[in-house]
């Protein structure tokens, strides 16, 4: 429309434009915001939305790669899962290897936060050099550790013997490897929730420590009474945060002895988490169940929801209850 | 009690440039200490070059060895020669150069136009669109994989690049902390000078918005750059070893074969990290200070 504007037409030369200019403004008031976003709602929806409400369709049939014939099934696929031993094996494993990881990562973090909170030399240094392994992709951590783990050459192993520790065969044990797979996740998260809580750190008042100086506490009481309470909002923020990528485990157990699992999480399913499951049930080994890969994920939505309103509640449970 | 609650981060703001002096000096400890987290923080990058620069019998001495070794060339020789290796490495690294940039200047483009528009345009519906933004980052999103991969069958375009591209040209991340960059750091009085001399709302956004935005767009850009070049499970669905992402390939590397060579595998490990350990080295500082901007702000 404004591409023809009025050069061509001498009568309308004096009052036209002005009315144009002025409907042309008043359609870029009302239009231009809703062009600007509409590329962000465009896409969320045909890649986003609408795959996830289908998944709650497939979920409900019985369809899989090359069935020609789809049957609506209710919930059959669902009253399946809850008697499937190998998915709640997987949700055992999944919670298993979050809480291992989660919470010695989050402990460490606070403390390194709290040492990188002093007046250092070459802090730039420090900071990227422990934000590092976050750069690292997910498939070099699961194989570069899958190598320092293997039982007999493998380095973990080779410091341990130093020890009197012999032969730890990390993936066979079901703890074992839930503890290799916890210390990848942590290697590669504890910089980066440090990071987070160290910026939370240096927008603390000045003033409550300088009060809190003057109760008497030292540094250490001060970490416990001032800095921990006034990060809670921050801690709140991580574990949610971790909870939503640790429930989803998936490339790290996946190439963790890869050679010998096949993607199962080892001969005894000892490490198989809930996105590989479903994996195995998509595209893995020949399985194509796809109704039934489906309805794993809605049930790891749902999961992950109410996980995360548990610990919501957890970490603000214990915020009300200190001040 | 709530009200005290509120009070707290009202306070905090003001007294910003006051926290330098509650530090203590760091003792010696937390030097030693420092040092054993960075050199933890370095040690399995340090082992993957450490194996991937010895043959691969040298992965089984004992005691291990410790120090890099003079095969690094020939084991990357080896990684590049389709003869050996069971993908065509060289074709990965192009895939993931393809798909990270392209993916990056989407994210941080549109990103850019709806955070602008949600931050300094007035429409109807404006809060409501914003917090179904905020909603969308809650939900896990890869877990419409699997229509997903049924609608990469229908689009045809299943080991096709455009299957791992088009799902992630937009994040509600990217649209969430543009909008808040813009809302507090571009004056209103910018864009009313620019409304005067003319402008509507496009060319606004591009001499005003686009150049004000640009040291969140880099960090922006280099996040998203490399969640997409590390992205392995959505590849890993819809694309095949033929035509494979670095990710994709790497762990195809490490699978196909029965007895693990492991200075190939780690040496695929090395090659597919170096391109952001390289970026990390020249402008990790302002990762570092994005990382931390957007935690205090989120």
């Amino acid at each position: 429309m404004s591409a023809v504007s009025g050069t061509g037409r001498p009568g309308e030369a004096v009052v036209a434009p002005r009315a144009r200019r002025k409907l042309l403004r008043r359609l870029d008031a009302k239009l231009s915001p809703y062009l600007f976003i509409s590329p962000f709602f465009l896409i969320f929806s045909v890649f986003g939305l609408f795959p996830l409400g289908y998944t709650a369709y497939v979920s409900l049939t019985d369809r899989t790669l090359l069935a020609p014939v789809v049957h609506f099934i209710g919930l059959h696929n669902y009253a399946l899962l809850i008697h499937d031993s190998y998915f709640w094996n997987a949700v055992e494993n999944t919670f298993g290897i979050w809480l291992l990881s989660t919470v010695p990562q989050l402990l460490l973090a606070l403390v390194i936060a709290h040492i990188l909170n002093t007046k250092l030399y070459a802090r730039t240094f420090f900071r990227m050099a422990i934000l590092l392994p976050q750069v690292t992709s997910l498939v070099a951590v699961a194989l570069i550790f899958t190598q320092l783990f293997a039982h007999d050459y493998g380095f973990v192993n080779y410091v341990f013997a130093k020890f009197g520790v012999h032969h730890i065969y990390w993936e066979s044990g079901r703890f074992s490897s839930w503890v290799a797979l916890s210390v990848m996740v942590m290697w590669r998260w504890t910089g980066y929730n440090a990071l987070i809580y160290l910026a939370a750190m240096q927008s603390i008042p000045e003033e409550l420590y300088e009060a809190a100086a003057v109760d008497g506490a030292r540094r250490f009481r001060q970490f416990i009474h001032v800095t921990v309470p006034m990060l809670r909002p921050t801690i709140l923020f991580t574990v949610i945060i971790s909870t939503i990528g640790g429930l989803q485990l998936f490339t790290e157990a996946f190439l963790f002895q890869s050679r010998t699992s096949g993607g199962t999480g080892g001969s005894g399913r000892q490490y198989q988490t809930i996105v590989m499951y479903l994996y195995e049930k998509f595209l893995g080994s020949t399985q194509f169940k796809f109704g039934y890969a489906a309805a794993i994920a809605w049930c790891l939505v749902l999961l992950i929801a109410l996980f995360g309103l548990v610990n919501y509640f957890l970490v603000s449970r214990i915020r009300s209850a200190e001040t | 009690m709530v009200a005290h609650s509120e009070a707290v981060p009202r306070r905090r703001r003001r007294s910003h440039r006051a926290v330098a002096r509650r530090f203590d000096s760091a003792g010696p400890f937390t030097y030693v200490f420092l040092i054993l987290v960075v050199m933890v923080s370095l040690f399995p990058l340090y082992w993957s070059l450490v194996v991937a620069s010895h043959d691969n019998a040298a992965v089984y001495a004992y005691p291990p060895k410790l120090l890099p070794g003079p095969n690094l060339f020939h084991n990357i020789h080896r990684l590049f020669n389709s003869g050996i290796v069971s993908v065509d490495f060289a074709k990965a690294l192009v895939n993931s150069a393809i798909v990270s940039s392209v993916v990056t200047v989407t994210v941080v483009f549109f990103s850019a136009l709806a955070g602008f528009a949600f931050a300094k345009l007035d429409f109807r519906g404006r809060k409501l669109l914003f917090v179904l933004v905020l909603a969308t980052l809650l939900v896990p999103v890869q877990l419409g994989l699997i229509p997903l991969y049924i609608e990469m069958i229908h689009f045809g375009w299943l080991n096709s690049l455009k299957a791992v591209i088009a799902p992630n040209l937009v994040t509600a991340f990217g649209v969430f902390l543009m909008r808040q960059y813009i809302a507090g750091g571009v004056p209103n009085e910018l864009i009313a000078a620019a409304r005067v001399d003319g402008c509507n709302s496009w060319r606004v956004f591009w001499h005003v918005i686009l150049p004000a935005v640009r040291p969140m767009a880099a960090v922006l850009g280099l996040l998203t750059f490399m969640n997409t070049w590390n992205d392995f499970l959505w590849p890993l669905i819809v694309l095949n070893a033929r035509n494979p992402t670095v990710q994709v390939a790497v762990a195809d590397i490490a699978t196909v074969a029965y007895t693990p060579d492991y200075s190939l595998i780690l040496t695929g490990c090395f090659i597919s990290i170096l391109p952001l350990l390289v970026v990390f080295l020249l402008l990790g500082r302002q990762i570092v200070g994005g990382i931390m901007q957007g935690a205090v702000k989120g």
